[in-house]
Parts: C-alpha cells; sequence; structure tokens
C-alpha cells in the first residue's frame, strides 16, 4: 500500500514538474533590451537578409493575372512547362495537410473544399483524399508514404508541417513521377511543380514594424506576442520586425504565448504593470482581443496594434477605435493548389514559385472588410477568397469543419 | 524545544517559536509567498499598491480554486489529473452554448456545473469499484476531454460568449476606495475558500483525511469509503468548473485555455506542504502554494530572466520548495516515531545547536521535539503516524 504511493507520488512529481515547465515556456522572454547576446543569435538564426531584400521588393510589385481573383495572381512569375503531365479525365487529388488547429487554417480548410466541389462538378478531380497530420512531423510523413504506397494518387497535394523534416517526404512523392503542388510552408527542395505562398513572413514583419514605427515615438516599448517558436513562417515575421524596431530605436520584448489568451492577458498586465506599453506586435491575430482587453482591465490607454485579419481582432480594432494595422497572411491561398491541378493537368504553364498577393487592411480598409463579411464569425479570415464559390455566405457563416 | 530543554526568555522564544513555524512545511509556503511578493514589490513597487494587488489575486483565483479542488482529492489519498481538461471543455461548453445570447447563461451554467459533478461522479465510481488507480482513471478522463474538445473545435478558437456571461470573471464591484475594484473572482475566490475550510473541518472533511491517512482503520470506523472518495472527485470537477467559468469571463475561449493547470494544481498542493498519498495536509497552504507559484511567474517576469534559462530557473526553485517540504515532513514524522532515543541517523547530530544557516538541517533537528506543540490546523483526529499505513 505504502510502496504504491511512493511509486505514484513519485511519477505524479515527475510528470509535473515535466508538465510545468513545459507549460510554462509559454511566457517566456526573449528581453532584447536586458539580453541582447541570445536574441542576437536568435535574429541571426531565422534572419535572411537576401529573402528580406526579396520579400520586400515583392511588396510593392503590382500582381499580374486575372482582376478581383487574387488566388490567381502572380508576383514575378517563372514559368514551368507541364505539358507531360497533361492528361484528361477526372483525377484523384491526395492532400496531406498539416493541421487545422488553428482558425486561419480551419477557415482556409472551408474555402479549398467548396473550391473542390467546383472542380468536382466541371471533371477535373473525382475526389480528394485528405489526411489531418495533427500538428505532428511524424503524422504527416506517414502520411505521405501512405499516400505514395496506397493512395492511387494522381497528384501530391501538401501543407507540410514543418520545413526541414517534411523535405525527405516531399522527395519521395516527386519520384513517383506525379505531380506535386506544396503550399504555405515550404521544404528545402526545388522538386515540386509549384510552391504556393503568400510574399511570406518578411513581408509581414516589415508591413507590421513599418506601421509601428511609423506610429511610435522613438524609445517606446512594443510588446510582441508570439504564438510558438520554430515554424519558419512565423519566425521570419519577428526576425524582419525585430531587426526594424531595434534600427527605429523602439524598445521590444517578446514573448511566446501559445495563442493562449489567459497567458496573454497574464503578460499585458504584468508589462503595463512595469510601465507604459505603447505597442502591441502580433505574429497572428489569434488572441488579440485578450490582448486588448488587457489593456481595458488596467484602465490603460489603447496601443498602437498590429493582429490579424481575423473577424475577432477586426471587430475589436473597430468596436475600440484603436490605431490599427490587420496584417494578412492571404487565407485565399487555400484555393490555389486545386487550381493548381487543374492549370497541370490542363498542361498549362505555372509559376515554380507561385508567389501570392499579400497586402495589409488598413484603417481604411477595414469598414469594407467589416461590412463584406458581416455574419461571419469571430475565427473567420476577412481575405479569405471565397465569395464566388458555391454555398458563400452560409458555409462560411456556419463554420463546419468538413 | 520547550521549557524542558531552554530556559531562555518567553520572548525570544516566541520569536524562536514563530520562525520555527514558519520553517515548518505548513507555513513555509507562507514564507516563501510572502519572500516572493517582497521580491516583486521591490522590483516594481507599483506591484504593491492596493489596485495592482487585487488584480493580482483576481488572475490567481482560477488556479487557487482549482489547487483547493486538487486538495481534497489529494488528502484522501488520490490524484485527479482531470481537472485540466474539465477547465477547457467548461469554456469550450460556456462558448459555443452560451454564443450571444445572455438569456442562455444561466442554463448553460446549470448544465456546466451539472457536466462538472458527473465527471467528477464518473471519476469516483471507477477509481471505488473498478478499482483502477486514480491516476489512470483521471489521466484517461483528461485525453477523453481533451479529443471531445479537439472534435467539437478542430482545436482553434471559437468566439466569446456573452458579456454578460464573461462579467463574472472580468468584472467586479467598481468604485470601491483604495483597491478600486473588486472583481467577482476575488469574492468567488474568497467564498470558495472559506466553504473548503469549513468543510475540511466538518466531521465529513475530517473522514476524507482519514481515509487519505489510513483506508483501513476508516473502514473500521465505519466509513463509507466509497462514497467519500467519489465526492472528493466530484469537489475537484466542480472547483474545475468554477475556476472554467472565471477564465472565460478573464481570458475568453480558446482550446488551450486550461492546459496543464493539474499539474499546476498538483504542484500549488504539493508545495503547500500537502502530502502525496494522502492524510495530512491544510487546504488554506495549498492555496498559498497556488498563490506561490503564480508569484514565482511574475516575479520571473518582472526580474527579466532571459528565456533561455528561464524554465530551469523555476524547475530549480519548484524542486527545491517541494524537497524542503518533504524531507522537513520526513525527519518530523521520524522523529515522532521514534520519539527520543534514535534521532542520528536523518541528519546532523542533534545537540550541535542546529546551524541555523541551514533551513533544512535546523527544521530537521528542531522541528521534532517540537511537533507536539503545533497543533497542525488540520483537525485530523489521528495525526500519528504514516508508517502504519498499510494492510492492503
Amino acid at each position: 500500500m505504502r510502496r504504491r504511493f511512493t511509486v505514484a507520488s513519485a511519477m505524479v512529481g515527475a510528470v509535473a514538474l515535466m508538465t510545468l515547465a513545459g507549460c510554462t515556456t509559454d511566457p517566456s522572454v526573449t528581453d532584447s533590451s536586458e539580453a541582447p547576446e541570445s536574441s542576437e543569435e536568435a535574429s541571426v538564426e531565422w534572419f535572411d537578409q537576401a529573402l528580406f531584400d526579396k520579400q520586400n521588393a515583392e511588396r510593392t510589385v503590382v500582381p499580374e493575372g486575372p482582376d478581383g481573383q487574387p488566388w490567381l495572381q502572380t508576383i514575378n512569375a517563372e514559368l514551368v512547362d507541364t505539358a507531360q503531365f497533361a492528361s484528361t479525365g477526372p483525377k484523384k487529388a491526395c492532400f496531406a495537410n498539416a493541421s487545422i488547429s488553428n482558425p486561419w487554417r480551419q477557415t482556409g480548410w472551408i474555402t479549398m473544399n467548396q473550391q473542390l466541389k467546383v472542380l468536382q462538378d466541371a471533371g477535373v478531380i473525382s475526389e480528394m483524399e485528405t489526411r489531418d497530420a495533427q500538428d505532428s512531423d511524424d503524422t504527416q510523413i506517414a502520411d505521405i508514404d501512405y499516400f505514395i504506397d496506397e493512395g492511387n494518387c494522381d497528384i501530391f497535394l501538401i501543407s507540410p508541417n514543418s520545413t526541414a523534416a517534411m523535405t525527405p517526404a516531399v522527395e519521395r512523392a516527386c519520384d513517383t513521377g506525379k505531380p506535386v503542388v506544396v503550399f504555405d510552408r515550404g521544404v528545402q527542395t526545388d522538386c515540386p511543380v509549384t510552391f504556393i505562398h503568400p510574399i511570406g513572413g518578411f513581408a509581414w514583419g516589415i508591413d507590421t514594424a513599418e506601421f509601428l514605427i511609423d506610429n511610435l515615438e522613438k524609445g517606446d516599448k512594443v510588446v510582441a506576442l508570439r504564438i510558438l517558436p520554430g515554424v519558419d513562417v512565423l519566425e521570419q515575421r519577428w526576425a524582419a520586425a525585430e531587426k526594424l524596431f531595434d534600427e527605429a530605436g523602439i524598445e521590444a520584448v517578446d514573448y511566446f504565448t501559445g495563442a493562449d489568451p489567459a497567458e496573454i492577458k497574464k503578460i499585458i498586465s504584468d508589462e503595463l504593470a512595469k510601465g507604459d506599453v505603447k505597442g502591441i506586435w502580433m505574429d497572428a491575430g489569434d488572441g488579440a482581443v485578450a490582448a486588448i482587453e488587457a489593456f481595458e482591465d488596467a484602465g490603460a490607454d489603447y496601443p498602437v496594434m498590429t493582429g490579424e485579419d481575423e473577424m475577432s481582432f477586426l471587430r475589436k480594432w473597430k468596436e475600440t477605435g484603436l490605431t490599427g494595422l490587420a496584417p494578412v497572411y492571404s487565407n485565399f491561398q487555400w484555393r490555389t493548389p486545386l487550381l493548381a491541378a487543374q492549370k497541370i493537368f490542363a498542361g498549362e504553364q505555372v509559376p515554380v514559385e507561385w508567389v501570392l498577393p499579400q497586402s495589409p487592411i488598413t484603417a481604411e480598409e477595414v469598414d469594407q472588410y467589416l461590412a463584406l463579411n458581416e455574419g461571419m464569425p469571430d475565427g473567420h479570415y476577412a481575405k479569405f477568397g471565397g465569395e464566388d464559390l458555391p454555398g458563400y455566405p452560409q458555409v462560411w457563416e456556419d463554420r463546419v469543419i468538413p | 524545544m520547550t521549557a524542558a530543554t531552554e530556559l531562555r526568555p518567553s520572548a525570544g522564544q516566541r520569536l524562536a517559536g514563530l520562525a520555527r513555524t514558519l520553517i515548518s512545511p505548513r507555513g513555509a509556503v507562507f514564507l516563501l509567498l510572502v519572500l516572493l511578493l517582497v521580491a516583486i514589490a521591490v522590483l516594481n513597487p507599483s506591484f504593491a499598491e492596493p489596485s495592482q494587488f487585487i488584480r493580482f489575486i483576481q488572475r490567481v483565483a482560477p488556479v487557487a480554486i482549482v489547487a483547493i479542488g486538487q486538495y481534497f482529492v489529494i488528502v484522501g489519498g488520490e490524484f485527479d489529473l482531470s481537472m485540466g481538461s474539465v477547465v477547457t471543455a467548461q469554456v469550450v461548453i460556456a462558448g459555443n452554448l452560451i454564443g450571444q445570447d445572455e438569456s442562455k447563461a444561466l442554463p448553460v451554467l446549470a448544465l456546466m456545473l451539472g457536466f462538472g459533478a458527473v465527471i467528477g461522479l464518473v471519476n469516483g465510481l471507477i477509481v471505488s469499484f473498478l478499482k483502477v488507480p486514480s491516476f489512470i482513471v483521471t489521466l484517461g478522463m483528461m485525453l477523453a476531454l481533451l479529443g471531445a474538445v479537439l472534435y467539437w473545435t478542430g482545436g482553434a478558437a471559437t468566439g466569446n460568449p456573452a458579456d454578460g456571461f464573461r462579467e463574472i470573471g472580468r468584472g467586479g464591484i467598481r468604485g470601491i476606495p483604495v483597491i478600486d475594484i473588486l472583481p467577482w473572482s476575488v469574492v468567488i475566490l474568497v467564498v470558495v475558500l472559506a466553504l473548503a475550510v469549513w468543510f475540511a473541518r466538518r466531521p465529513f472533511g475530517r473522514t476524507i483525511i482519514a481515509l487519505g491517512d489510513n483506508p483501513t482503520t476508516a473502514r473500521f470506523s465505519g466509513t463509507r469509503s466509497w462514497w467519500v472518495k467519489t465526492s472528493t472527485f466530484m469537489i475537484s470537477s466542480l472547483s474545475a468548473t468554477v475556476a472554467g467559468v472565471l477564465l472565460v469571463g478573464y481570458a475568453g475561449v480558446h482550446p488551450s485555455v486550461g492546459r496543464g493547470y493539474e499539474f499546476t494544481a498538483i504542484t500549488a498542493v504539493v508545495l503547500g506542504g500537502v502530502v502525496l498519498g494522502g492524510g495530512r495536509g491544510w487546504v488554506v497552504a495549498a492555496a498559498a502554494g497556488a498563490f506561490a507559484l503564480e508569484a514565482l511567474f511574475t516575479l520571473l517576469n518582472f526580474a527579466g530572466v532571459p528565456s533561455t534559462y528561464r524554465d530551469a530557473v523555476q524547475g530549480a526553485i519548484i524542486i527545491l520548495a517541494v524537497a524542503y517540504s518533504a524531507t522537513t515532513f520526513r525527519a518530523r514524522r521520524r522523529g515522532r516515531a521514534l520519539e527520543a532515543p534514535v534521532v542520528p541517523p536523518p541528519g546532523a547530530p542533534p545537540p550541535a545547536a542546529a546551524p541555523e544557516t541551514s533551513p533544512a538541517s535546523g527544521a530537521k533537528t528542531d522541528d521534532s521535539p517540537e511537533t507536539p506543540a503545533t497543533p497542525a490546523p488540520i483537525p485530523s483526529t489521528q495525526r500519528a503516524d504514516n508508517e502504519t499505513k498499510g494492510g492492503s
């Protein structure tokens, strides 16, 4: 009896400590002002001057392609021939999805399914078999290998969970000779027929940091709320913003929140107790409302803030009248992979790197996007780009995950 | 160390007595809490302002309430690992079922309380009748609930419930002098704590402790152990439900709310000097443990500890605090069990006037003879020794 308790106690104790250590990583600080060495190293790791310059330039390029259909537009496209894949009849698509565990991915997933219906009706795609890796590299590698061995796929659509880990699996898919389309996060190989993504994280970081720098004074404090470390599209957002804040003399402190609103509120309350916080920078809009509420609860002035084009943030932004900007990581990109498949089977040229437009929603445009998406739930993304698809707006309003 | 061993003036003795209480396991958490709060206030004087401090209490309230619930389970000799996921499930239920319709707030609140009670009932019945260790039952419940939440939400945030419902966790009585606002969370925490203290003093509360201390004697004394055990699980699920209601208001709906709360609560309870395995501990100290933990996180926040070694600092402090409380408890128990004769084994030679600089060893030697003089705040009738525990 006693021994059982001792063993159980030891187990609980060990697990408790491990978990506690894990869950308390959320409010971790990389205080740029007080630990310059460590944050320098971190930013060096993700900062890529060439990519920064490329994306910075792409921000001002006028995209080519059909007007009003940004999901088909391209920036600086270098086209590749796909005649060898040309084929008639409905094809089976196999989609290895990283996850649908955040509102951005859920919105895109709904849009993608509506786009699929259009292409099924047009006789381009027979069916799409989807495997959800639930944020796990291992699961996604197994998913891709399953598709290769048993999926009977005509085309592979892959939204990688992480960059380096997924590269060999994507290469194996390429080796089958079937077309491979990668979108959202990238992989370290150019074997896919096309890699679809919006301009990217550095562009996001530049847009948001420039906005905050323009609206703040030198020496003002910005709290940066980041979801999680290690994902390239998110790290690049911060790497660009941190560099610009540094150069402009803005004091920026960054925290990892896991998008947990309770964590965000704690962080902001503590920061407000330490002193004035003039700006909030977010690497994704999930949790923006909690951040704003922390200012309300503390009775502090609203910060200058960058969130995302998630409806909850746009609504709170409008309601509070704060000085804000909604950067956009174009959600309509979820339509593009299926449309790319259509082009590939038709033997039409597609860009090797299909860079989609990505422009933030400014204070002048916010009313327009609020009106356009009036009945949409809080987790919906304003630039979801599905207005011309069947089921609009009901499918997105009901937000039933397919 | 009563008059028998020392003949010093009573003032100094009383001071020494107080110091001993503070370094004893039950007092240690309060000492730790005070030290942490003072450290925070030194680093950031505005923290000590009443209006700021009441906000700190508001923030800790959900964790403290979860710790109070976990206390009853642990003191009864079991664990509840499902608390965090109960919090998450309740948060998601509130967000999805209430929506923007304030008239649904009360029915859904009733549903949430019913749901919490049922979870506790299921946990308790499985532990009592199927004889599955609670560690496994509640671990399974945790996974089942998290899976259900994942299925329901897809793992992403849904909309927040109506502002009226969120007021419970977010708002308070405004316009009060000095503290500016008295958050409802603080009121609820005080009520829950008062109820818990009262309940622990009732015969039923004592039975829980007796059951945790020695199930065999508890059984022979006529305890319906299945019902006592089941009710502790129901208390913990209901307290998780209350915490969930507060968190929906404080933070909003997100599937990550409540994550890790079960372990935070267990750590808080252990930090409060409650013995894992049951039979010993004070509910107020468990709540103080929750405050100490949160104060520690806040302190590291204010101190600007770089992220690179912040977790290591947190982990080390928690291990030290828990180890300290465990060693003093063991020393005390041995000293009591063996009375005077063979004290040496546990540590330093006792007559050597215990080096007061080292609290651990000091407590070991000082504490043992002192035990009978400090009746534990626990109204346990049979405080004797865990050494006799066994029989099954």
